[in-house]
């Protein structure tokens, strides 16, 4: 007899949306993680999108603590000396569950695992599982943590991007570092209605979230983003390991820094207090670095998973935890019922990620991250070619003004019209 | 300028983190002998700026300002980083924010 039906690694939003199935069920499920509380170790951007949350809690917009909800997308393509923004806004962006909202993780894991402990998973932190027991078949049956060996019937590894467990797990290989960012990340203080102003948000419960490619990275493959909190704004860089390890033209963090003192990006944080720095690293090959998702006894959910898209105007991954995390929950109180939590009797759990959107969009964008990592104009080239063309329009001298179309033709003869062909056939293949 | 050059301060971030170090342990170990190309990878990549080299090329990490994100593991993994573990029960950041 097991000590548990299920234990889950990991508190974040898979693994704490899979407990609370899996309670909800009526099943005994002990949650591992590593930090002093749920959310001490993770870090998102961060923006979630509301829809699968919303499957699971219907009313989370009522408890859970939110920051803002995103009414301004922002995208840009910035040069060292401008930046070109389109800013949009809808109705459609505020309709219940179709809206998404910032998150801190810290405050927002730890309201989800509360919500698996009502429903009466137990939790254990503070301390990291360190392996796997497997009975004499090899089908896993536990974890070890320290000196304690605990067992299951089943056992859900939602322990996020930098998994030591999925090797063993499911014989996961370790991500090429040309499929994984790095994200680096401060959080800035700043009073509430001073943010809705310089968004431009109608009040404090709305806000802005802004992707920024070009010099943001110093034109290496990768992007900035910020998104606004109630009180304080997260601001940031994503740059692939790989690119940016061998030919980025920065450090990370000196990116980071440079983007904070960018004429588009200073006046937005200025009088703001930097409260926190954070690392976080983004699975963005998604599927085609994605490890196995079941094994006997086991199933992974959310980022060890490696669940992430990333398609540039577009960044999700908590949206997919929380889908997966429900759907391996219920899968795998299902198979315990069914008395066969082998990786046939837990196949379901795919078959499940198959039919909803994860599995779908996972594989309808699988080719965006070999072309966004090779779309080196996009970072390093079309930035300066808006910023010359916006120029043409908006700077104003009292010379002679030549025909647009001579600014146009000007301006597109520094990247190339093959390139931009090229590009734009790119751009179509990939999404 | 080289690229690996900068001039922000990280360690004055870092000590607005919350931390509890494990003065005991070390939870990342680099190899004895270190190929610079691949220590130069981690001073790119490290959001912690914890892989230095100073003006007279002497290289330096401390773990202490660890942010336990594992981008080192995935750069260096196979090179120079010999061991990567989660640091000891209750060590480590701890992000208030996150």
């Amino acid at each position: 007899m097991a000590d548990f039906d299920a234990i889950v690694v990991g508190a974040g939003c898979a693994g704490s949306v899979a407990a609370y199935e899996l309670a909800s069920a009526g099943k005994s499920v002990l949650v591992v993680e590593r930090g002093n509380f749920a959310g001490a170790k993770n870090m998102t951007g961060g923006r979630i999108y509301s829809h699968a949350l919303k499957l699971v809690f219907p009313n989370f917009e009522e408890e859970a603590p939110l920051e803002r909800r995103i009414t301004h997308e922002r995208i840009s393509l910035m040069s060292d000396d401008a930046n070109f923004t389109i800013d949009f806004s809808s109705k459609a962006m505020k309709q219940e569950g179709r809206d998404s909202y910032s998150v801190l993780r810290g405050p927002f894991d730890q309201w989800l695992a509360g919500k698996a402990e009502e429903a009466g998973a137990e939790f254990i932190y503070g301390i990291a599982v360190e392996s796997l027991v497997k009975d004499d078949a090899g089908k896993i049956c536990g974890v070890r943590a320290g000196e304690d060996e605990i067992t299951a019937e089943v056992v859900l590894l939602c322990d996020g991007v930098n998994s030591l467990l999925t090797a063993e797990a499911v014989g996961a290989k370790r991500p090429p570092a040309s499929a994984i960012a790095v994200g680096i990340k401060e959080v800035i203080e700043l009073p509430a209605s001073v943010i809705t102003d310089r968004v431009l948000a109608a009040s404090d419960d709305e806000g802005a979230a802004w992707l920024i490619a070009g010099d943001s990275t110093k034109g290496t493959f990768g992007g900035g983003f910020m998104y606004t909190n109630r009180e304080s704004i997260s601001l940031g860089v994503v740059a692939g390991i790989e690119a940016t390890a061998t030919h980025g033209r920065a450090p990370v963090y000196q990116m980071l820094e440079d983007l904070k003192s960018h004429d588009a990006v200073a006046p937005l944080i200025q009088g703001g207090k930097v409260v926190e720095h954070s690392g976080h690293m983004v699975p963005e090959g998604g599927i085609n670095i994605m490890p196995p998702l079941v094994g006997d006894g086991v199933l992974l959910a959310g980022e060890s998973a490696m669940m992430c898209i990333n398609l540039g105007y577009q960044v999700r991954g908590m949206d997919y935890a929380v889908a997966a995390g429900m759907h391996a929950g219920r899968e795998a109180a299902r198979a315990i019922d069914a008395g066969d939590t082998s990786a046939e009797g837990l196949s379901s759990y795919v078959a499940a990620l198959e039919a909803s959107f994860v599995l779908r969009d996972l594989r309808q964008y699988r080719k965006v991250p070999a072309f966004m990592e090779g779309f080196t104009r996009m970072f390093d080239g079309y930035p300066q070619t808006v910023r010359d063309l916006m120029n043409g329009m908006f700077v104003v001298d009292g010379e002679p003004m030549p025909p647009m179309k001579k600014q146009v033709t000007g301006a597109l003869k520094s990247v190339g019209v093959m390139n931009l062909v090229k590009d734009a056939r790119g751009v179509m293949k990939a999404l | 300028m080289s690229r690996l050059d900068y001039t922000v301060n990280v360690d004055e971030y870092l000590a607005l983190n919350k931390y509890e170090v494990d003065e005991e342990s070390a939870h990342i170990e680099l190899a004895e002998d270190q190929d610079p190309a691949e220590f130069d990878k981690l001073i790119m990549v490290c959001p912690a700026a914890l892989y230095k080299r100073d003006e007279d090329g002497n290289v330096s990490f401390d773990y202490a300002g660890c942010l336990e994100c594992g981008t080192c593991r995935i750069i260096c993994g196979d090179t120079i980083i010999k061991k990567w573990e989660n640091p000891g029960p209750t060590m480590g950041v701890e992000y208030r924010f996150g």
